[in-house]
């Protein structure tokens, strides 16, 4: 599985866990991870420890799930990314729409 | 294809009784059937009523089963027609024979009702899921080949909106792949009215006809309002805002702008998403110019920020931009080129190499390719002494008596609006309605950004241009310009413009008045010159020179708060 998730104890934070590449092909995965995630989630937490890359497409996924959990007020926590997963997140500013930790 | 739809058989056999049984059992199956009594008459059959399956008697006389069933297989050419040999052999090499000569399978004599329906049925399956196969192969042969004529023709259509522009100065060099814009990568540039270039490169997400759609209103932004004399963070904001308006949630736009300045030797850029730029002076001295922004087509109007970075240069100086596709290419063991490939690249061009030439053979080395990806897109430009100054192309000759002659115009800025709104597109504007005016749209535009300028920073917003005269107040200069832009209510720049004929051309009026304390004109150096001998960088003075030498009088009063510009044009 490449995808896995897992909610909080309290059932409001979602961890959305990826493994492998993070490209084009995790599209409709990630999108249902976070789709049917469940209803009072207010909190995402993209886990990306066991992601070995990202592509733009992937960056693109990232603002989908930004606007599903309420676009400027989205609360999105993206972590424990490699040192070439940082790197692309960094040329392309993503800091700035997600907390990267 | 209907699996139970009767098929037209052909069988071959010498013995008349055998034939005659065989066709009578496929007859009450439903089937057509067409009979032949030796290799030769199979073979013409065959030709002459094309069935869809073919059983042939391995052995008869005047050429065999086998003879016939080479010609056969060979007219059916890509077709498949199942040929069954019916056979009284049982030897294995015999039988190994038959399939080695084109045989999909046996029946063997006598005939038996079941496994002669059963055998004509399993290969009337494998002939229609090759038809199907067959089909669906030449649909998308055709598909295909619809798409890419499509392709050339959108490209066509692209090109004509997003052309190339000045790409072709001698002071730019660059590499773009010509099938390029389905893979999302765009590269623009464009001379300025007032001199200098604009220069954007730009890499959407995704591929093919989503991302070339998106490029379409990038590129006529670009040239449309660089063309008008807007500035590079006004374009950026509009394409931003286009974009974030078309594109849907997932799709956004990677891009640099680059300004440059070949009269101050200066460059104003903006990345978004791209690689680092390289600004190059010398083998050993080189500067990176790191992504600082969101992508275009993510951040809403409100949230985006267009404010551009001012680096100095020095003719000479190169600066390299360039879409991720460089970075992203591998080598045969799929390791990436990356940034240290960039920057071995540059390291070891030494003197003697253009930097450009150096990172494409490079990245011909790493990829042992010479063929480059389509999304790759590099660009050198380098700093000149009043290079690339190729002209906007003189537009329709229109008579020099056409259009608005005498005429007079008030303008005001006022408040906040100074710190967000460019006026000069829209002067310059009312200016070109004047045919004579036009052919010198360079000079005018020159004139009142100069103008607009000296009234906003040194009027209005008090910045000495003595900091510009060191490297750090430079920086300080351009920081304090911005603090104060935000702290200007209260504050005006008026313009009023008189335009009237004269006996030989015309004359344009402009009166430049601004909220600010002035500045001491009765001292100012380049005011008292005669000749305007400059030395060294002198920034501050430059604008009011420039003005001294386009007009024909130029006079302060209101302690320098207010300047009267006579500038005349001639028939």
């Amino acid at each position: 599985m490449p995808i896995e998730t897992h909610r909080s104890h309290d059932g409001r934070s979602l961890t959305i866990k990826i493994e492998g590449r993070f490209d084009f092909s995790t599209h409709q995965a990630f999108r249902d991870a976070y789709e049917h995630g469940g209803r009072d989630v207010s909190g995402y937490v993209v886990d990306l420890s066991d992601a070995t890359y990202l592509d733009s497409s992937a960056l693109g996924m990232l603002l989908l799930l930004r606007d599903h959990a309420g676009g400027d007020s989205a609360d999105i926590v993206i972590q424990n990314c490699n040192n070439d997963v940082r790197k692309i997140l960094t040329i392309s500013n993503f800091e700035q729409l997600f907390t990267i930790r | 294809m209907d699996e139970s739809a009767p098929l037209k058989i052909l069988i071959a056999d010498d013995s008349d009784s055998d034939r005659l049984i065989l066709k009578t059992l496929l007859k009450r199956l439903g089937h057509m059937v067409v009979d032949a009594a030796n290799g030769h008459e199979a073979v013409a059959l065959f030709q002459s009523e094309t069935p869809d399956i073919v059983l042939l008697d391995a052995l008869m006389p005047s050429m065999d089963g086998m003879e016939a069933a080479r010609h056969i297989k060979k007219l059916a050419g890509e077709r498949l027609v199942p040929l069954i040999f019916i056979t009284s052999l049982t030897e294995p090499e015999d039988l190994a024979g038959c399939l080695e000569a084109g045989g999909d399978g046996f029946l063997s004599k006598p005939y038996n009702r079941v496994m002669i329906k059963a055998k004509v049925n399993a290969f009337n399956r494998m002939r229609l899921m090759h038809q199907a196969l067959s089909d669906q192969r030449d649909l998308m042969h055709e598909r295909n080949r619809q798409l890419l004529k499509e392709q050339h023709i959108a490209r066509g259509v692209f090109d004509n909106v997003a052309h190339t522009g000045c790409l072709n100065a001698p002071n730019i060099r660059f590499h773009a792949s010509p099938l390029s814009v389905f893979s999302g990568d765009v590269l623009f540039a464009s001379p300025r009215p007032a001199g200098g270039m604009l220069v954007f490169a730009g890499d959407f997400t995704g591929h093919g006809l989503p991302a070339a759609i998106g490029a379409m209103p990038v590129a006529e932004s670009f040239y449309g309002m660089a063309g008008k004399g807007f500035n590079g963070a006004d374009i950026l904001r509009e394409i931003n805002q286009k974009l974030v308006r078309i594109l849907p949630k997932d799709m956004f736009c990677c891009g640099a702008m680059v300004e440059v300045d070949f009269a101050l030797n200066q460059l104003n850029i903006w990345n978004g998403g791209l690689p680092d730029m390289w600004l190059m002076r010398s083998p050993t001295e080189r500067y990176s110019l790191p992504s600082r922004h969101l992508p275009l087509g993510i951040l809403g109007p409100d949230q985006f920020k267009a404010d551009m970075e001012t680096v100095r240069s020095r003719p000479g100086d190169r600066l390299l931009l360039m879409t991720d596709g460089v970075l992203e290419c591998s080598d045969s063991e799929g390791q990436l080129f990356g940034e240290q490939g960039v920057r071995r690249a540059i390291e070891n061009a030494g003197l003697s190499r253009h930097p450009f030439d150096a990172l494409m053979s490079e990245i011909q080395r790493f990829t042992g390719q010479h063929k480059f990806g389509d999304d790759l897109t590099l660009c050198c430009l380098e700093m000149v002494d009043e290079a690339g100054q190729a002209a906007l192309p003189d537009a329709v000759e229109l008579s020099t008596l056409a259009g608005p002659t005498q005429w007079r115009c008030d303008y005001e800025l006022q408040g906040s609006t100074l710190g967000e709104f460019n006026p000069l597109p829209l002067l310059l504007h009312i200016c070109m309605e004047v045919p004579g005016l036009r052919r010198r749209s360079g000079e005018v535009y020159t004139l009142l950004s100069e103008l607009y300028n000296n009234a906003l920073e040194h009027g209005v917003l008090q910045l000495p241009s003595e900091w510009k005269y060191t490297p750090e107040g430079f920086d300080r200069y351009y920081s304090e310009r911005a603090k104060r832009l935000s702290r200007v209510d209260g504050h005006y720049i008026r313009f009023s413009f008189h335009h009237d004929l004269t006996a030989l051309g015309g004359r344009l009026r402009v009166v430049c008045e601004d909220s600010g304390e002035g500045f001491d004109f009765q001292n100012h150096p380049v005011l008292q010159a005669t000749e305007m001998a400059q030395s060294g960088p002198r920034y501050g003075g430059r604008g009011l020179a420039l003005i001294k030498r386009l007009a024909k009088t130029v006079q302060f009063d209101k302690k320098g708060s207010r300047v009267d510009v006579v500038y005349e044009w001639f028939f």
